[in-house]
């Protein structure tokens, strides 16, 4: 047997060396790919073509692409692009394959239209997806929701909001709290509580984790707005009380104003800055504040919204 | 040293699919060939004969046990280039002639590529091809040309070992001679030949020796002479008339009746019984021959003395 | 030894032909003319884009095609009507053997791409009438196609030392389809935890990586191919290649022939 089993140890050996070459070879191969087999979504210029060429496999293909657009834009995020030029042509693509996927039309609602980094920049694309989504899904009150969701945050159109969510509360198993966005866009649409209001329920009926983080930091986003205006009025207050500004938080609390030094979502407590304004401690870990950062302050480009961060 | 040495060669398979029953194809085999022997491997169908060849060729590999072949492994590249084999039943690539094919094994088997034209048309012409059907695609051949043509590429690079297993089947008796002849040549040349058959006259007529497998086991080897020798012989009497006395019958006598004329068959000893039994009914014997005892005979008795046993080995 | 396999290549070769295995690039041919004349008709300016796409993916398609049934049906007639026996009983190795199939194989699918790419080349002059620079990429993609049926025939060959036909054909086939969204594959491995972690990664890296062989839509829009893609590209199918046949010799090796 000695011819035979010098073959073997000689293949045997061969194989685990060019497995392992096999490896590394790929490793680079996709470092000069990264991200072409995406870039050629841009080549699809027909998705109904791509559709019919599928040859009844859409479903499974609009999985392969859903895929690829979250991993996309997740990519993107992570590398702190704040551009995300694919991911119109691949949630199109996805939703032309398989025009039933509805987290597809939230996904885009939510990433496709708010301005970088935090998203696309592309509104209109957004709506124009949430509307094929409706066309295609008439019954699914959720698609209204988001495209009320869009007009709100992102148009700051109110009136479209009221009149997206008012659609949908007309539908047959519409969720309860659409009528009352409605009602809340026509009278108070500017106010705080509504923008709340349109968060806690986005938080709520979020499947998709990404959007959930979204609505998460937006929520606590709010809630620092609130609490730095409230603490303002306070120092304010002492100012005026006292003719000079508090020199810290905890003069609030020794002359009675508070009961104990506030802290933010994060648990960090607030603090006054040198300019005598309340700040938060780490702003870098709350994106979407409008209220509370220090002086100068310049958000990262890769704000921290997805569960990943 | 012999051409061929059979070491403890032993073969099991696992039969089954979920529970893998070991089946006993051979069971160590011991046997050694001599350079210039002509050598019969005998055995009814499934005793293990063509699994002794596949090891013996390294297609398949033994559970214990080795081989040598011209004092060298088996398995050593070397011998391969002095032997040759004729399987049972070959196909070879229809797609190609005849002498397409028989070039491609020269040179699969080392033959100089200068002297290949001629090595193929004399092998061509010693297995009996006509010229005409040298350039026909294989697809085309009888079973009768195919085997010629198995045993051309079995002996075309002139080896010194020939392996031929069932090297008659398909051929027609004046085939069957023609292979003979060309058997018996082979061992003037000073080859070695073992073949495989269950025809048992062509082996008595060629072999040296002979080997007996049943059921995977050996069951006797020797000369075809001392083999027979063994065997109580039988005679054959013929008488005139229709009738079988009860006392021949009782002698242990096969009786054939025709239209006027008994014809017995019975064992050596009882013949002088069995002319007394005639001359007391007054029946006229025509001939007593006796007759030779034949390998068939032989073979007969060893395949039924292993009945027993394989019942056994059923039951267990 | 290269005698040998040299022999056991040619035959193969010899084979597939007389097989009639090259008849197949008549329905090619034809395909092709009929694609070249139609779309002559219809213009608007994108007349060389669906050349090079239908062009590029006939020959894909057909050569996958044809890399696995014939790869396969070759090895395991060989296997199942014992021509083998006579051919192992010579003094050639088992790992020759194998060798000497695959480039038989590999040859023959050479000859055949190469007939196609004719035709592609010679359907893009129809429709545009001249060549361009771009048309340079095109062979680039026809080559790398060429190395996807270099992988592919090594896995048929692979299969068939141990399977049935049909099954050594399913998984051939699976393999090509898994392998061209290997990319994918690898992405998924990275997002997922635990146990599944180490399942995905292990296939992602095993399943051939077709993802970066199959370049057509982008050389359909004159997109360039980097220099190093097609350095590496070729590295790893060599070694892919290699890798598969040491695997088939490993198990031709130990396998006992009915």
């Amino acid at each position: 047997m000695k011819a035979s089993h010098k073959v073997t140890l000689v293949a045997a050996g061969l194989l685990i060396v060019c497995m392992t070459a096999s490896v590394v070879i790929l490793q680079r191969v996709d470092r000069v790919r990264a991200g072409a087999t995406l870039e050629e979504v841009l080549y699809i210029s027909s998705p109904k073509l791509l559709k019919r060429l599928s040859l009844g496999y859409d479903g499974l293909l609009a999985d392969i692409y859903w895929t690829r657009a979250v991993q996309y834009f997740g990519g993107k995020h992570h590398e702190g692009a704040g551009e995300y030029k694919l991911l119109a042509p691949l949630l199109e693509i996805t939703t032309t394959l398989d025009p039933h996927l509805i987290v597809a039309y939230e996904f885009g609602a939510n990433f496709l239209a708010p301005a970088p980094p935090n998203g696309a920049g592309m509104p209109e694309k957004a709506i124009e997806l949430v509307e094929n989504g409706i066309r295609s899904n008439p019954d699914e009150w959720r698609l209204y929701y988001q495209l009320g969701f869009i007009y709100y945050i992102d148009l700051k159109d109110y009136a479209g909001a009221a009149k997206a969510f008012a659609s949908g509360a007309r539908l047959p198993h519409a969720h309860p709290f659409l009528k009352i966005l409605a009602a809340q866009m026509a009278q108070h649409a500017g106010e705080w509580e509504t923008a709340r209001m349109l968060w806690v329920s986005a938080y709520a009926t979020a499947n998709d984790p990404e959007i959930r983080a979204n609505a998460a930091a937006h929520i606590r986003a709010l809630q620092v707005d609130r609490d730095v205006a409230a603490l303002d009025v306070f120092t304010e207050e002492y100012t005026k009380r006292a003719g000079h500004p508090p020199g810290s938080l905890s003069d609030l609390v020794a002359a009675g104003m508070l009961r104990g030094v506030p802290v933010d979502p994060l648990g960090h407590p607030y603090k006054l800055g040198a300019d005598g304004r309340v700040q938060v401690a780490d702003p870098d870990n709350l994106p979407f504040i409008q209220k509370g950062t220090p002086p100068g302050y310049v958000p990262p480009k890769k704000p921290k919204i997805l569960p990943t961060d | 040293m012999p051409a061929i040495e059979i070491l403890g060669l032993e073969k099991t398979y696992e039969v089954g699919f979920w529970r893998k029953r070991p089946k006993r194809a051979l069971h160590p085999l011991n046997l050694s060939v001599e350079e210039g022997e002509i050598f019969g491997f005998l055995g009814p169908n499934g005793a293990g004969k063509t699994t002794t060849l596949k090891l013996l060729m390294g297609l398949a590999r033994p559970t214990a046990g080795a081989a040598r072949i011209l004092g060298m492994e088996n398995d050593d590249p070397r011998v391969k280039a002095q032997i040759g084999f004729l399987p049972e039943q070959p196909y070879f690539y229809d797609y190609l002639t005849a002498r397409e094919l028989l070039r491609y094994y020269a040179h699969l088997s080392g033959v100089p590529s200068g002297e290949i034209a001629n090595k193929v048309s004399a092998m061509l012409e010693r297995v009996g091809l006509p010229t005409s059907a040298a350039d026909v695609q294989l697809r085309k051949f009888s079973k009768g040309m195919m085997q010629r043509v198995g045993i051309a590429q079995a002996i075309l690079h002139d080896p010194k070992v020939v392996f031929l297993d069932e090297p008659m089947s398909g051929l027609d008796p004046v085939g069957r001679r023609e292979v003979r002849d060309l058997i018996e040549r082979l061992k003037q040349e000073g080859k070695t030949v073992f073949f495989s058959t269950h025809i048992l006259s062509d082996a008595e007529a060629l072999c040296d020796r002979v080997a007996i497998l049943h059921l995977g086991e050996l069951r006797s080897v020797g000369a075809v002479a001392e083999l027979t020798a063994g065997v109580r012989g039988k005679v054959e009497l013929i008488w005139a008339g229709t009738t079988i006395p009860a006392s021949l019958k009782a002698l242990g006598a096969e009786c054939h009746a025709t239209s006027d004329s008994v014809r017995a068959i019975l064992p050596e000893e009882k013949q002088e019984a069995a002319i007394e039994a005639l001359k007391r009914e007054r029946l006229r014997l025509i001939s007593l021959v006796p007759l030779r005892s034949t390998l068939e005979d032989y073979f007969v008795q060893q395949v039924e003395q292993a009945k027993p046993a394989q019942a056994m080995a059923v039951r267990s | 030894m290269s005698g040998r396999i040299a022999y056991i290549a040619a035959n193969t070769f010899r084979e597939a032909v007389r097989d009639r295995v090259l008849y197949n690039l008549i329905a090619f041919a034809v395909l092709m003319s009929a694609a070249a004349v139609l779309v002559g008709q219809i213009s608007i300016d994108i007349e060389r884009l669906v050349v090079v796409n239908l062009g590029l993916s006939a020959v894909s398609l057909f050569g996958v095609v044809i890399a696995i049934f014939v790869g396969i049906g070759l090895v395991s007639k060989e296997i199942d009507k014992r021509t083998l026996y006579t051919v192992l009983s010579r003094p050639v190795r088992r790992w020759e053997f194998i060798a000497g199939k695959f480039l038989g194989l590999a040859g023959t699918l050479a000859v055949n791409t190469a007939l196609m790419a004719v035709g592609v080349f010679g359907a893009l002059l129809y429709v545009s009438h001249h060549f361009q620079s771009s048309d340079g990429w095109v062979l680039v993609a026809l080559y790398f196609i060429g190395l996807q049926f270099l992988i592919i025939t090594a896995l048929s060959l692979l299969f068939s030392t141990f399977s049935s036909p049909l099954l050594s054909s399913v998984f051939a086939f699976s393999l090509f389809v898994i392998g061209s969204f290997a990319e994918d594959l690898r992405g998924f491995a990275g997002i997922v935890r635990g146990p599944t972690h180490w399942l995905a990664t292990a296939a992602a890296y095993l399943v051939p990586n077709f993802s970066a062989l199959n370049l057509i839509s982008s050389v359909a829009h004159e997109q360039p191919i980097s220099g190093q893609l097609v350095l590496y590209n070729t590295a790893y199918a060599l070694v892919y290649t290699g890798m598969v046949l040491c695997g088939a010799v490993l198990i031709f090796e130990r396998r006992n022939l009915k």
